[in-house]
């Protein structure tokens, strides 16, 4: 079942310059360069953070975050429950914005742009980057309306016609057309919780953003639901900038071209999926990825 | 795994010693369903006591007797020139005699006491009928009215020949005339749709509840004009965008306590503010909606909020996730799935300020007004003041008016309330 999405056997992506921090263990080298190797084109990562900090209220959640996400791969968050990687998902669209109080600090920028600029309206920022949420969110209207939704009022299609054909590519591109074409207009909320997730993945596509975030997608679902899931993760990722935060490390390592290992709100250690899993550099990883704890 | 556990707890309590705590959970048990089931008992039998008594004192209103004769117009009896001045009351009463076969006498102890059996619509027939085609003098027509309502309730056995003759509104006399129409074929019974079609009298049998069903069903437009909008905008305003400060929870606390308020205050208030400050007519339908509206709107905040906060906050998120603004994810999301919950309270609310009785007799609407509203600013009564006005009056036909209005009004609160289940059935069905 899962063989055939087995990332550890594909090609990774090409090695970018990755800064890492861990600000507990001063001893170990603060900033590990990987040296691009063959890439032809390094590019500026499509998400660069630096010194994120997320306080709710007094508590600090997240500690001096230095990350940069590529373009067009799957970047996986892991570690164990409460280490912030969701809230530091959540910053990349400022969902923290709607809780009253949470304060960040430090940049994000996507494509060069700081999310947190008074300029950027969060409005536009969530059009440019979806979310999926862990447990399947559709709105309680028909499958159609669901995917239309987006596009509807951002104004991305002139006609019933366009609008038509932007919701029959998404559902395509989510994977779910072929179960759902016949039922169009049939709510949403009737579709099994795999179909549901594939449903709001549709959603999030039919806006055409750069970076889809995911956050657990899977957590809700049975095995064959999230094989599916992460087919489909594993197609979309030559479209999008994918961020999937995940409890499952197994699932970080079929999907993921990238991981960042979080612990106590720090970001531990990140890099190539495969090297993470194979040689961490850090104990704390090494502890986490063999299961001694989380 | 299971098994060990209870290994080990085998031993730890002697058999009979769980069995028995065991039976003791069960009495418990049975002993709170018991208990249950007597208050539902109890609650049950009052309901039935209330309802039946007040049906049971009511429904005669819905039968009424009416009688047909042919009167002559006599046009010794009729001035031409002043059609409204003429007396017919007696010329109804001459019919009336002429039908039993009876002769006045010099004083009119006759007519006076056949005047007693008829209600006076009788002539305001007549003096209508010749306003329009003054031809019919000198010819007999046959007109059917009520009769009044002490004969009505001779014939609904509520004044009874066994009562000693000076204890009764009728004399022997009048109640064998009485009879005598009835056997005649006179007098029939029939279904009372007066009580429908008119509003209050001073004579019970003309007396109906039309008045007080249009002025309460203004009066309520009103309140759910003012009371649905702007307590739902406010419990959205609320819940989803003002900021959680000391001077939110004030205003909370605030609109918790004014849920509260006896009723009364609320007449003061709208006496002081709308009557005396902004003039608005008293007793009209504008100025009572608008004090019921002020009542109202705390329990529409209270319920619109908490159908608001049972919409989970995974639909927020998606319609944010998606670039949705604060005020799309509200209105294109989170409103419509709590309109049910609004619709029940608005309805609820709504139903409650139907039945309120004590701050309108504070801005002036218990008064007599024999007719239907002429518009929101002229003088109106209502369905439970109407019920109170007859409950004071004297004549022994208004208290049996009194409880069929009562179950006019109770009609009404069903239909507001079945109202308010179809609509929540309705819409949840659509999402």
């Amino acid at each position: 079942m899962t063989s055939i999405l087995n990332p550890l056997a594909s090609p990774l992506l090409q090695g970018h310059a990755m800064t890492v921090q861990s600000p507990d263990d001063s001893s170990r080298a603060s900033v590990i360069s990987t040296a691009p190797t063959s890439a032809p084109s390094p590019a500026e990562p499509k998400i660069k953070a630096r010194g994120v900090k997320v306080f709710y209220g007094e508590k600090q959640a997240l500690f001096d975050v230095d990350l940069d996400v590529p373009g067009k791969s799957v970047t996986a968050f892991i570690g164990p429950s409460g280490c912030g990687k969701s809230t530091f998902l959540r910053c990349i669209n400022r969902m923290n914005d709607t809780i009253p109080s949470a304060r960040v600090e430090g940049s994000i920028q996507i494509d060069g742009a700081d999310v947190n600029a008074k300029s950027v309206d969060p409005v536009v920022l969530r059009s440019r980057v979806g979310m999926v949420f862990q447990k399947p969110n559709p709105f309680p209207k028909t499958i159609f309306e669901n995917v239309a939704y987006g596009p509807r009022i951002h104004g991305l299609a002139t006609g019933k016609a366009e609008l038509e054909a932007i919701v029959e590519s998404s559902l395509k591109k989510a994977g779910l057309w072929n179960e759902v074409a016949d039922r169009l207009h049939q709510p949403g909320t009737g579709l099994s919780g795999g179909q549901q997730q594939r449903l709001v993945i549709a959603r999030a596509i039919a806006v055409s953003p750069e970076v889809i975030l995911m956050d657990e997608p899977c957590s809700a679902l049975d095995p064959i639901a999230t094989a599916k899931i992460e087919e489909l993760i594993d197609e979309l990722r030559s479209q999008f900038c994918i961020v999937i935060v995940t409890h499952s490390m197994a699932q970080a390592a079929r999907v993921s071209q990238r991981t960042a290992f979080f612990h106590l709100g720090k970001l531990v250690e990140s890099g190539p999926t495969e090297e993470m899993f194979t040689n961490p550099r850090d104990s704390r990883t090494q502890d986490y990825i063999t299961g001694r704890f989380g | 795994m299971t098994d060990a556990t209870l290994g080990a707890a085998a031993p730890r309590q002697a058999p009979s010693a769980a069995e028995a705590r065991l039976k003791k959970r069960h009495r418990a048990e049975r002993l709170f369903k018991a208990q249950g089931i007597a208050a539902i008992v109890i609650a049950m039998i009052f309901l039935v006591v209330l309802v039946g008594r007040i049906v049971s004192q009511g429904y005669s209103t819905f039968e009424t007797h009416t009688l047909s004769v042919p009167v002559y117009l006599n046009p010794d009896r009729i001035d031409t020139s002043d059609l409204s001045g003429v007396n017919y009351d007696y010329i109804v009463a001459e019919a009336v005699m002429k039908k039993l076969g009876l002769q006045d006498d010099d004083y009119g102890t006759i007519s006076s006491k056949v005047q007693d059996l008829v209600s006076r619509d009788f002539g305001f027939q007549l003096l209508n009928k010749l306003k329009a085609d003054q031809k019919l003098i000198g010819q007999t027509i046959t007109v059917t009215g009520p009769l009044k309502a002490d004969a009505d309730l001779y014939f609904k056995g509520e004044i009874k020949r066994s009562t000693a003759e000076d204890d009764r509104k009728l004399d022997n006399q009048q109640l064998d005339w009485l009879d005598k129409l009835k056997k005649d074929g006179a007098i029939t019974s029939g279904f009372n749709l007066g009580f429908f079609t008119h509003s209050d009298s001073t004579e019970p049998e003309q007396a109906g509840v039309l008045g007080a069903v249009i002025g309460s069903a203004m009066m309520l437009l009103i309140t759910a004009l003012i009371a649905v909008p702007v307590g739902v905008l406010a419990a959205v305003y609320l819940e989803e965008f003002a900021p959680k400060n000391r001077w939110t929870d004030i205003i909370e606390v605030n609109i918790n306590n004014l849920a509260a308020v006896p009723s009364i205050v609320y007449g003061l208030l709208g006496l002081a503010l709308f009557i005396n400050w902004l003039n608005v007519p008293r007793g009209s339908p504008l100025v009572g909606g608008l004090v019921l509206a002020l009542m109202a709107l705390p329990t529409v905040i209270i319920a619109t909020r908490s159908a608001l906060k049972a919409v989970p906050p995974s639909i927020r998120e998606a319609a944010l996730g998606v670039g949705a603004s604060k005020t799309q994810t509200v209105f294109h999301h989170v409103l419509p799935l709590a309109m049910p919950g609004v619709m029940t309270g608005a309805i609820l609310s709504l139903a409650h300020a139907l039945g309120e009785t004590a701050p309108l007799l504070m801005i002036g609407m218990v008064s007599f007004v024999p007719g239907v509203p002429e518009g929101l600013t002229g003088a109106a009564t209502v369905l439970p003041v109407q019920v109170f006005i007859w409950e004071n009056a004297s004549e022994r036909a208004f208290h049996e008016r009194t409880a069929a209005a009562i179950i006019v009004l109770l009609v009404f609160m069903i239909v507001m309330n079945a109202a308010a289940v179809i609509l929540r059935r309705r819409f949840e069905r659509r999402w």
